[in-house]
């Protein structure tokens, strides 16, 4: 059974449609992330869901329940927000127990459930502290403890990690991992972090424009990106995109583009050949880790090929470094070792792992 | 003294600096200083005329230093002055501008912060337009309400009463109030709201407990507005009320307007202090808030 | 396990609790909402009508069209009203931001005891106008004010009874309204001299700017917008003065200091003009509206400018 269902989902402001025809499934336990950048209209579906942002058209089911009225306090979820929202002049304590309070649930339970959860996340010494009086991740960790004394069917978070620094941020998600994985409690969270979605989702649901641009598991996502967008918006440094035409070699299918020095440089696929005419033109899509240095070893290998470019940039961040390489018109960026970095000024040989390779069409930008 | 001597001879530039900055910091106190007497002789002079004996007074003028000392004229500008043939000196008046700011300024604040509550967290289509609608009534000159309003008191029976100017100064000062409070509640955090509402409390909940907690900076600040602003509002005072029942600014025009004769300057320059003293008292104890309310009233 | 459990019944629609709790904002705010509309609406037209009818000691509502306005600018009080209330509001508005600006660079020199001079400049801001205006009118009166301390200290030709002067009584009272406001045009100044960011002044400074040129031309540019309000909150001040003058002069000697809201006053209440009363009302809340309107459409302009930019 889905612990979340959304059908057709629709939102206007005015005029403007922020949300045309979302449809979204989490199963129970699950985690999805919502990603996209600003202005996607993540964070309002997000609000859909917690009743906070009224529905244009379309059907949220929480369980097997339709709460498209249903008031935010009834629907049963809790919510941890990008600001944390701890109530200021309340403290920890107080802060955990207002919405028990609202609710009228028993003072033993509410005892119970401060006691539970201020074990579960750390937090017993901060109890009679004010939010004021509290660190960057210590608001973090209160405002996930008071969602959790609720115990409800479904967790949203809104951007929860972006007011941290970037260590704690990676600490902090590690904690929510942890933590989704002992509580198992379907969970909706929304990141623009690509990096957090990849690590904490089970599945993730890429928004743009107001759209789901590919809702599946992390790994499909980042090796079969459904359209140029997420192709691009998922992985850092982004995926290289080199319109290309196709061709065949030697009865192969490859693509062909204008390469360093105004070279032709070719490229077989790794795909069963005869799927698109020659002349047809393509986007061609490499990740930076897929390109790295030729060397003696690699030759005549299955679903490598070669080009020669000349090095622009290199930057090395200690634990790779990545090289902007000049082709034509194009800049593309490689992730290399550092062994086998290049130098700037090198015309380097490169080697593409064509099985990695993505295509895409350049009209409906879509993966071929 | 060897450092004064290396900076003499190697750093000329820094000596004439350094005097220049001097000459700079005594003109500015200097400056300062001046202002500061125009602004402070008036008070001290009806402070001083407050105590000092009228002959005195007459003889040596209102700015003299005092070779006298009594506090007669106060107990007389209190008890017994008379003030258009009623010899009660300034208390009914005091009182009654007491009555009429004290419950005007409760209820004008709490009212203000109510609307500031709906207009900035639970806004509803159309309830923008309604907020610069109330906001009009911040400019309205009073002299526009007059007839209108002593029709309206007429009818409630409310004529020349202070319970009338309660009415009066409540729905005048609603505009203020409602921009304050709804200006910073607008700096109130939605999430906050947001958070309480999934946490199941209503309308009244979040108010008394989130927004309410948060209100206190706010509140002073229009309380003591509210405050000053009624207590030394005159026109109203004048137009709807007569006699026994006018507010002190109307008192004290008619007090000093009044002396015909040689005017008794020591009582009525402590009928004058008592009517500036309660809101010079919020001034001191408030002044941070006094301030901001200022700042705030202007920077619509 | 579960703690706090939902209530909800798993019921699709609103249940008529919900949908009163949804009304429950609207009618918190309903009360002062019509009291604010009559306040402003009713009342200005009900103003409005007054002054087209033949109102005299009591309302009455014989139409007679602009009448009432043509005998209001016949008057030559009234013309003596607004020509004084043009001189006023330039005077006053200029002097005491001038002053007030002065103040608050001042101030803004990293002065010691800040906030006793502030406290200084800003108490008249507290007391009335009628307390002012009434000790003001003592200080100008030539037999026990200024004029007789300095002619007892030996100048005994000095001359200083502007109050009781028909030509410049006027002055007094500009005077009297500067002292009384100009702390509040320091204390914009100052929190406006406050909020520049530091770093463009020490980037200024590194350019070799002198203090005077950096005040001209990098921290009075940014402030700009609050000369404008502070302007605008002073000519607001200026066309409702009425307590002022109530006290200081009673607008006179003889007509010499009439003011609008003091003419409205005597037309209403003493001669029982209710009608012209009224005209001259409406001409007050013109005045109003000529400064005010502008000004909120070029504020709302210039949010608008901003929030497309930003």
């Amino acid at each position: 059974m889905s612990a979340l269902t959304i059908r057709n989902l629709r939102k206007s402001f005015g005029f403007v449609e922020v949300l045309k025809g979302i449809n979204l499934e989490a199963r129970a336990g699950e985690f999805i992330a919502l990603v996209g950048p600003s202005g996607c209209g993540k964070s309002t579906l997000l609000a859909m869901i917690a009743g906070l942002e009224t529905v244009t058209a379309g059907e949220i089911y929480i369980g097997d329940r339709l709460v498209n009225s249903v008031a935010p306090k009834d629907r049963d979820i809790a919510m941890v927000f990008q600001s944390y929202a701890l109530y200021p002049t309340m403290t920890v304590r107080q802060n955990m127990l207002f919405g028990m309070e609202s609710r009228g649930v028993p003072k033993s339970q509410q005892v119970e459930a401060i006691a539970r959860v201020s074990a579960l996340l750390q937090i017993g010494a901060l109890l009679d502290r004010k939010p004021g009086q509290l660190s960057g991740g210590q608001r973090q960790r209160v405002a996930m403890g008071r969602a959790l004394v609720r115990d409800p069917k479904l967790f949203l978070f809104d951007e929860p990690l972006s007011n941290l620094d970037a260590k704690l941020r990676v600490d902090m998600r590690t904690e929510i991992k942890k933590l989704h994985h002992r509580v198992g409690k379907t969970t909706v969270y929304v990141t623009h972090d690509q990096v957090e979605a990849m690590t904490l989702a089970s599945r993730i649901a890429v928004m743009h424009q107001g759209e789901v641009q590919q809702f599946d598991e992390p790994q499909t996502i980042y090796d079969r990106p459904a359209n140029i967008f997420v192709a691009g918006f998922m992985g850092s440094p982004a995926m290289n995109f080199i319109p290309a035409e196709m061709t065949t070699v030697d009865g192969v299918d490859a693509v062909s583009f204008v390469g360093a020095g105004g070279k032709l440089v070719i490229l077989k696929l790794q795909q069963p050949s005869g799927m698109f005419e020659k002349g047809r033109k393509v986007i061609l899509g490499i990740r930076p880790e897929h390109l790295s240095r030729h060397n003696a070893e690699m030759r005549g290998k299955e679903g490598l090929a070669t080009l020669v470019a000349p090095v622009e940039v290199v930057e090395p961040t200690g634990a790779e470094t990545m090289a902007v390489l000049r082709l034509g018109e194009l800049e593309v960026v490689g992730r290399f070792t550092p062994d086998e970095a290049p130098v700037m000024g090198e015309e380097m040989v490169v080697s593409v792992d064509m099985t990695k390779a993505c295509l895409f069409d350049p009209t409906t930008q879509r993966l071929l | 003294m060897a450092d004064l001597a290396l900076t003499d001879t190697h750093d000329r530039d820094a000596v004439s600096a350094s005097r220049r900055q001097l000459i700079t910091r005594i003109a500015i106190y200097g400056i300062l200083s001046l202002f500061a007497l125009v602004y402070i002789v008036p008070l001290t002079v009806v402070v001083m005329n407050s105590f000092r004996d009228q002959p005195e007074i007459a003889r040596n003028g209102l700015i003299a230093f005092p070779q006298s000392f009594g506090i007669d004229a106060w107990w007389s500008a209190w008890d017994s002055y008379c003030i258009g043939g009623n010899c009660e000196g300034m208390k009914r008046y005091f009182f009654n501008s007491l009555w009429m700011t004290v419950p005007a300024t409760i209820i004008s604040t709490m009212l203000g912060a109510l609307n500031g509550y709906v207009l900035s967290k639970w806004r509803f289509k159309g309830s923008e337009i309604l907020f610069t609608c109330m906001l009009l009534g911040v400019f309205m000159p009073g002299q526009i309400s007059l007839m209108p309003w002593a029709f309206i008191l007429g009818k409630l029976g409310l004529s020349n009463s202070v319970v009338g100017l309660v009415l009066v100064h409540c729905v005048q000062g609603l505009s203020f109030t409602t921009l304050f409070c709804r200006n910073y509640y607008i700096s109130v955090p939605d999430d906050l709201i947001k958070a309480a509402r999934i946490d199941g409390a209503g309308f009244w909940r979040i108010f008394r407990k989130i927004i309410l907690p948060l209100s206190p900076p706010i509140l002073i600040v229009t309380v003591i507005w509210q405050f000053t602003g009624i207590w030394n509002e005159y026109l109203f005072g004048v137009v709807f009320t007569s006699g026994t029942q006018q507010p002190i600014t109307a008192a004290l025009v008619a007090l000093t307007a009044g002396g015909t004769t040689a005017s008794a300057y020591d009582v009525m320059s402590a009928a004058v202090l008592i009517g500036a003293l309660p809101p010079l008292l919020v001034y001191f104890v408030g002044g941070k808030y006094f301030v901001r309310g200022l700042t705030q009233g202007a920077i619509k | 396990m579960a703690v706090a459990q939902s209530i909800a019944s798993g019921t699709a629609g609103q249940s008529w609790r919900e949908r009163f709790g949804s009304l429950v904002p609207i009618l918190v705010l309903a009360p002062s909402l019509l009291a604010s509309f009559i306040y402003v609406f009713v009342f200005a037209a009900w103003t409005f009508y007054i002054s087209l009818s033949n109102s005299a000691l009591l309302p009455s509502y014989g139409f007679v069209g602009l009448d009432n306005y043509f005998s209001l600018w016949a008057n030559r009080r009234w013309s003596v009203a607004y020509t004084n209330l043009f001189l006023f509001s330039g005077f006053y508005v200029l002097g005491s931001m001038a002053v007030g600006l002065i103040l608050a660079v001042l101030i803004d020199q990293r002065v010691r005891a800040e906030s006793f001079w502030r406290t200084i400049f800003l108490y008249p801001l507290a007391v009335s106008f009628i307390v002012t205006g009434t000790v003001w009118s003592w200080l100008y009166n030539p037999a026990s004010g200024i004029q007789f301390l300095v002619r007892n200290l030996g100048w005994s030709n000095f001359s200083f009874a502007l109050a009781s002067d028909r030509q410049y009584a006027i002055y007094a009272i500009i005077i009297t309204g500067i002292w009384q406001s100009s702390g509040f045009a320091m204390a914009l100044f100052l929190a406006g001299l406050r909020s520049v960011d530091g770093d463009i002044v020490k980037a200024a400074q590194i350019d070799g700017a002198s203090p005077f040129r950096i005040y001209r031309k990098v921290i009075l540019p940014v402030i700009a917008p609050i000369f404008l309000a502070v302007a605008v909150v002073q000519i607001q001040f200026a066309i409702k003065t009425f307590d002022l003058v109530a006290a200081l002069t009673r607008g006179g000697p003889g007509i010499s200091t009439t003011f609008p809201a003091i003419y409205v006053y005597d037309l209403m209440f003493q001669r029982g003009q209710i009608g012209e009363g009224a005209a001259a009302a409406i001409m007050m809340l013109v005045a109003l509206a000529v400064v005010l309107v502008p000004y909120s459409l070029f504020v709302v302009w210039r949010r608008r400018r901003e929030g497309r930019n930003g």
